[in-house]
């Protein structure tokens, strides 16, 4: 199967210096869910907003080697950036609705790409709110603010609002970071359901959860990137590295 | 000396500092309250002056303020929020934008005379305006620039960053973050920034003297090419160039200008307190 997105010796450099990213390379099959796991400051999250270029809001930074999506070079001169995070989504660590209702929400992405019709923004609130298994628990306040819900909520809501823009890409960081057990389990069970129409991305809370849900995995370390591979990873490690962090002797 | 008494003598000269600097201006209003109550009347804020000033009323002058108050506000606004917003969301952080922010300080500082004799060499006489409203509107309002524009440009650099990654992620231009997801939560600060300023040009004697304002001129401005009396010029005249003015009248255009100014303020900690309050996060 051809490949989603292709990550061909990719580092990156902080204005301050600060190697983030060392010569990585990775390929990204369609409809999957990929995890990218690892201590912290090992370049995960710096890994995923390059994949979208949200990087460019972090003024003076290097970037070298390229992330070529769908066969073309993101970091090419006149990649369409704002298509560009249309079809790669990003849902953030900490829950952040914006200011308005649960539909406000939903409808931003869709009312800012310039579509006005009532029936499509409610069709794709719907859909996308159920594929986040949200739709029972909103459906009837829709117009309440979006800060009046839960925490476990808000993250869903949150995935729910990327999913509404039809991405094909979802990158998720560390989404159940704050999150109870219960409202954990149901985001990484809507994964398994996402992966059958997305490519899901996904830096998780903790190696369990990483092999709970990844269909592949890639382990990060100090900016490089140390192994790749299925499930098998974590219980087969070929690298001491990864056998170490698998098993819990450092991290 | 135990730490519990220092923290005594701490509190103790902290409250008299706080009270040396509160009860002169209590003094200061209730003093004008009370020698310019007795003129105050429906007549005298909309009459015009007679007999040399000493008698009638202050409507002319009012009018001028209010006119000079409205001209400010549309020459600085457009010009500070936009400078704001792009201070705020689009300067580079490098050695130029320090720079303009320095000189944006600066000119806070720079004395009102000088932003007088500015108007009337550029404004009056070299692009020809006159001393008219239009002269004045435009001396005002590039004074009130700098404070506008820094207290904007606060407003915006408050609202949380997290809006704009999340709207920036979510495929929208940077416009359309700055349009839905800045500017409103700004709004409040943007708005108070505004009114603070207007209240500082609508006191201010030394920018109108020379571009705007009117010794004495009954009749009312009919074009922004008029002159007009003002208050604060209006009040240093009959003030200290009139002989034999009654000091009733003197005080009670000092309190219809402390009023105005006192509306505006009021006006902005309302607008504030409403939009604040209404803020979900």
């Amino acid at each position: 199967m051809e490949p989603k997105i292709v990550i061909d010796s990719l580092s990156y450099t902080f204005a301050d210096g600060t190697r983030a990213l060392r010569e990585i390379n990775l390929q990204i099959r369609p409809n999957q869910v990929f995890v990218l796991f690892g201590p912290a400051r090992s370049g995960k999250t710096t890994l995923l907003r390059l994949l979208n270029r949200l990087s460019d809001l972090t003024e003076g930074s290097q970037i070298s080697g390229t992330i070529t999506f769908n066969g073309r070079n993101i970091f090419a001169e006149g990649t369409d950036v704002i298509t560009l995070r249309r079809k790669i989504s990003m849902v953030f660590a900490v829950p952040t609705p914006l200011p308005g209702t649960i539909r406000d929400n939903m409808t931003y992405s869709l009312r800012m790409a310039g579509i006005r019709d009532r029936s499509v923004l409610d069709d794709r609130t719907v859909t996308a709110l159920q594929q986040a298994a949200l739709w029972d628990e909103v459906k009837d306040r829709l117009d309440d603010s979006a800060f009046a819900l839960s925490g476990g909520q808000k993250q869903r809501l949150c995935l729910a609002r990327s999913l509404a823009m039809q991405p094909e890409v979802i990158l998720l960081d560390n989404p159940t970071s704050g999150l109870d057990p219960l409202s954990t389990a149901m985001v990484e069970e809507s994964l398994v359901i996402l992966k059958q129409k997305y490519t899901v991305i996904i830096v998780p809370h903790s190696v369990q959860q990483a092999a709970r849900i990844a269909d592949s995995a890639a382990f990060m370390l100090n900016g490089e990137l140390v192994e790749i591979g299925d499930k098998d990873l974590f219980i087969n490690p070929a690298d001491q590295r990864t056998e170490d962090y698998v098993t819990g002797r450092f991290g | 000396m135990t730490a519990e008494r220092r923290n005594n003598i701490a509190t103790i000269l902290i409250t008299l500092v706080a009270a040396v600097v509160v009860i002169p201006i209590v003094f200061v209003i209730a003093f004008v309250i009370i020698q310019g109550m007795g003129m105050i009347s429906w007549e005298f804020i909309t009459s015009a002056p007679t007999n040399g000033m000493r008698e009638g009323g202050i409507g002319p002058a009012l009018l001028g303020t209010i006119l000079l108050t409205l001209g400010t506000a549309i020459v600085a606004m457009p010009l500070a929020i936009g400078a704001a917003i792009y201070l705020a969301e689009y300067a580079p952080n490098n050695w130029v934008t320090r720079q303009v922010r320095l000189a944006i300080v600066n000119l806070a500082g720079i004395p009102s005379i000088v932003y007088g004799l500015f108007g009337l060499g550029m404004f009056v006489l070299f692009l020809g305006t006159g001393t008219s409203i239009l002269a004045g509107s435009l001396t005002l309002g590039l004074m009130t620039l700098p404070v506008v524009i820094s207290t904007a440009e606060e407003a915006i650099l408050s609202v949380p960053p997290e809006f704009r990654t999340v709207s920036l992620s979510l495929g929208a231009t940077k416009w359309q973050t700055i349009r839905n997801h800045v500017l409103p939560h700004a709004t409040p600060g943007i708005i108070t920034g505004v009114i603070l300023g207007l209240s500082r040009a609508a006191g201010e004697t030394a920018p109108i003297l020379f571009t705007v304002a009117a010794f004495y001129l009954p009749e009312l401005p009919k074009s922004i090419m008029d002159q007009t009396m003002a208050l604060p010029y209006h009040l240093y005249v009959i003030s200290t160039q009139v002989p034999g003015m009654p000091t009733e009248i003197q005080y009670a255009t000092a309190l219809v200008l402390l009023l105005v100014v006192l509306l505006l303020t009021t006006f902005a900690t309302i607008v504030r307190t409403i939009m604040r309050r209404r803020r979900e996060w």
